[in-house]
């Protein structure tokens, strides 16, 4: 047993930490918190370029054959420098779920184009009254002739602006119970009867609503077999549970911690005892992530401990966001760019921002309910 | 990375987990107390060599103590196997049963020593000494936990100085540091053993028509102190690991690792006991045992939260 990182994770650090000290540069940063999409296309397209974007992949199939475990060194490292990752992790949740249930015409007319950084694509999940329980979508998808016809409504699709395609959850079957009647398409965006809109969060970030009026896609857009959507979905939600937070935590405790030197206020106890819980979740948090990472490296399904690290590194980045509000004071509350304003409002930013972890990616109690029954094996409620 | 325990490791962990589940149950925690020491099973561990096997030539990695820790938390054991592993780093030798004083002196006097009440040697430092005193076991100091805590006055036995000066310091924050890592691991063992007796009580008590652990208002406590439980073990192991393998993240990390283990281990034993509703105030039923122990190993230092506030100074004031 050793808590040692790789030589070849380390280099692949220092190279990653390189390449994105070039590529998030101010301007990106302004950019993204100007326009609330959280995605920017030099920088995703140069990560396509190194086969960063699926890097798990083996190499035949467009990745460079990475683990878990230099996966993860390449979530910390992003997190770190601030890079906005959602266009690339959307589309990535999607093209691993394609990647496992799609059919060939599907991995190699779409695969291609989102490894070379050409492409995004965006999910179509949530509803108005499908949240936590999205397999009680309603959006109806009816066989008409060779053809599809889709009508309903998606909350959240984030990133839909800019992808080429929805990865579209659909209710095929009403005779059965939910899990049982649902089937998974392709939509292309620039499908007559598509049409969005904007919504704008809390956190600055831009997602949308989607509508599917009359939307007709050919049933070569199906994804995985008719009221079989549910099995896709689940290798989907494996690839979108797993997201670790501890590294974001880190960034702001480091910010936090040169904040609190350069104004002296590291003087004050409440403000070192503040910082150094917020460091020892982090680095909980981060352990949480490398153990999850560690068990998928190992060859096993990372489920309870994809869990654990989202639901402990996401509680916690709620929890230190506010308590560094709280010892910065009212100075932590003003806008980037303001006179004295604080780590370019980082602090406040992070506070809207970090409401939403809790929530999306299998919200706190879907993890809680993971954790107690599939690693306590306590009965359902 | 590697998590797995080497095929050492785990045949040193297999061979003492079978030996306190047979010789350390539950009953043979509560004959032990007030005292909180079974001299039998402490001569019996010393016989398998634990106690030796510490020592900076005895062959074991600190991990691989804090592996035994784990399992003398997990099962409660009235051993000082910790303080003994400690000490015994220091003195370099273990030919007597011997002892540490985590907070400094006051006036020569070293107050509520771990294991002071069983040990004939206790190391301290008083004032720029650091010093160890051979005598008899010190008169037991009763508390909460039933562990052998007692008053050491640090003249009144055989008193030898070990070093002086910052020399002294440092031996001693050191040894402090190999503590907390250990303590950690304790903790750690306690808050697990907790945690598994919460889950099997939850599967079994029925009320309302159903298993208490089929309500979320339980289960999703229980998914909490089981997601912490986890850390604590990735986090307890990895300061043992770091003390001998990466000196610059030792200190920090064992730091860090004794503090959350204090709070997991308090948050995770108490929970426990509370979903056993009134039977879990009851003294016949195991947890209040853990609950005990939690509070005595993550109160040892004195007040964790101007602990917390020590470590942010250290960590980011920038002077050190």
């Amino acid at each position: 047993m050793n808590f040692a990182s790789t030589e070849r994770a380390e280099s692949f650090r220092a190279e990653v930490r390189g390449f994105l000290a070039e590529h998030v540069t101010d301007e990106v940063r302004r950019r993204v918190e100007e326009t609330g999409t959280h995605h920017d296309w030099g920088l995703h397209r140069a990560m396509a370029d190194r086969h960063w974007i699926a890097a798990s992949w083996p190499e035949e199939y467009g990745g460079l054959g990475w683990g878990p475990w230099e996966m993860n060194v390449l979530e910390e490292e992003l997190f770190l420098a601030g890079a906005p990752r959602d266009g690339m992790s959307l589309t990535m949740t999607a093209t691993n779920a394609i990647h496992h249930a799609g059919s060939d015409e599907q991995r190699r007319s779409v695969i291609p184009r989102v490894l070379s950084g050409e492409i995004l694509l965006c999910l179509g999940w949530s509803e108005p009254d499908a949240g936590s329980d999205s397999a009680s979508a309603k959006t109806r998808a009816a066989r008409d002739g060779g053809s599809w016809v889709i009508n309903g409504q998606k909350m959240f699709t984030t990133m839909a602006h800019e992808a080429t395609y929805v990865f579209l959850l659909t209710r095929t079957n009403t005779e059965v119970p939910k899990h049982r009647g649902l089937t998974m398409f392709l939509v292309p965006t620039d499908t007559p009867g598509f049409e969005l809109q904007p919504v704008h969060t809390l956190g600055g970030e831009r997602t949308n609503i989607t509508f599917y009026s009359d939307v007709r896609v050919p049933d070569s857009a199906r994804v995985g077999e008719v009221d079989h959507g549910w099995d896709v979905m689940r290798v989907a939600l494996s690839y979108e549970h797993g997201t670790s937070w501890g590294a974001h935590l880190e960034r702001l405790v480091q910010r936090g911690a040169a904040w609190a030197r350069a104004t002296g206020r590291i003087e004050e106890p409440s403000v070192a005892e503040r910082l150094a819980r917020a460091a020892t979740d982090a680095e909980v948090a981060m352990l949480l992530g490398q153990y999850s990472a560690w068990v998928g490296e190992s060859g096993r399904i990372s489920d309870v401990e994809a869990s654990m690290a989202k639901l402990f590194s996401s509680e916690a980045l709620v929890r230190h966001s506010g308590e560094l509000v709280d010892v910065i004071g009212p100075e932590a509350l003003l806008k980037d760019g303001q006179p004295g304003s604080v780590a370019d409002g980082d602090f406040e930013h992070a506070y809207r921002q970090s409401v939403v972890r809790t929530i999306y990616a299998g919200s706190s109690e879907m993890q809680r309910n993971i954790i107690s029954q599939r690693g306590l094996g306590l009965p359902r409620g | 990375m590697e998590l797995t325990l080497t095929s050492d490791q785990e045949a040193l962990v297999d061979a003492f987990a079978g030996f306190l589940a047979k010789e350390s149950p539950p009953q043979a925690v509560r004959a032990a107390e007030p005292l909180g020491f079974d001299a039998r099973l402490w001569s019996k561990a010393v016989e398998m060599g634990v106690a030796t096997m510490a020592l900076p030539d005895g062959g074991a990695a600190l991990l691989d103590l804090a592996l035994l820790a784990e399992l003398v938390g997990r099962h409660l054991a009235p051993i000082p196997f910790v303080e003994a592993a400690v000490a015994g780093r220091v003195l370099g030798e273990q030919r007597q049963l011997a002892t540490i004083a985590l907070r400094p002196a006051v006036d020569g006097v070293a107050r509520l020593v771990p294991a002071a009440a069983v040990a004939t040697a206790v190391i301290a430092l008083d004032g720029n000494e650091l010093v160890v005193v051979e005598g008899r076991p010190l008169p037991l100091a009763a508390n909460m936990a039933s562990a052998p805590l007692a008053d050491c006055d640090l003249h009144a036995g055989e008193r030898t100085v070990l070093a002086t000066g910052a020399e002294a310091v440092a031996r001693h924050a050191r040894a402090l540091d190999e503590w907390r890592a250990l303590a950690a691991s304790v903790l750690y063992g306690i808050a697990a053993s907790a945690l598994d007796i919460a889950v099997a009580y939850a599967k079994q008590r029925e009320q309302f028509g159903k298993p208490i652990g089929a309500f979320q208002s339980i289960a999703h406590r229980l998914a909490d102190d089981a997601t912490a439980v986890q850390g604590l073990q990735l986090l307890s192991r990895k300061a043992a690991w770091a003390l001998d393998d990466d000196p610059t993240e030792g200190g920090r990390l064992a730091a860090m690792a004794y503090l959350w283990g204090g709070e997991v281990a308090n948050k995770v034993a108490g929970d426990s006991l509370h979903y056993h509703g009134g039977y879990g105030f009851m003294l016949e039923y195991d947890i209040q045992l853990h609950f005990r122990r939690a509070k005595l190993w993550s109160v040892a230092m004195g007040d964790p939260r101007a602990a917390y506030t020590r470590l942010g100074y250290q960590l980011f004031s920038g002077a050190a």
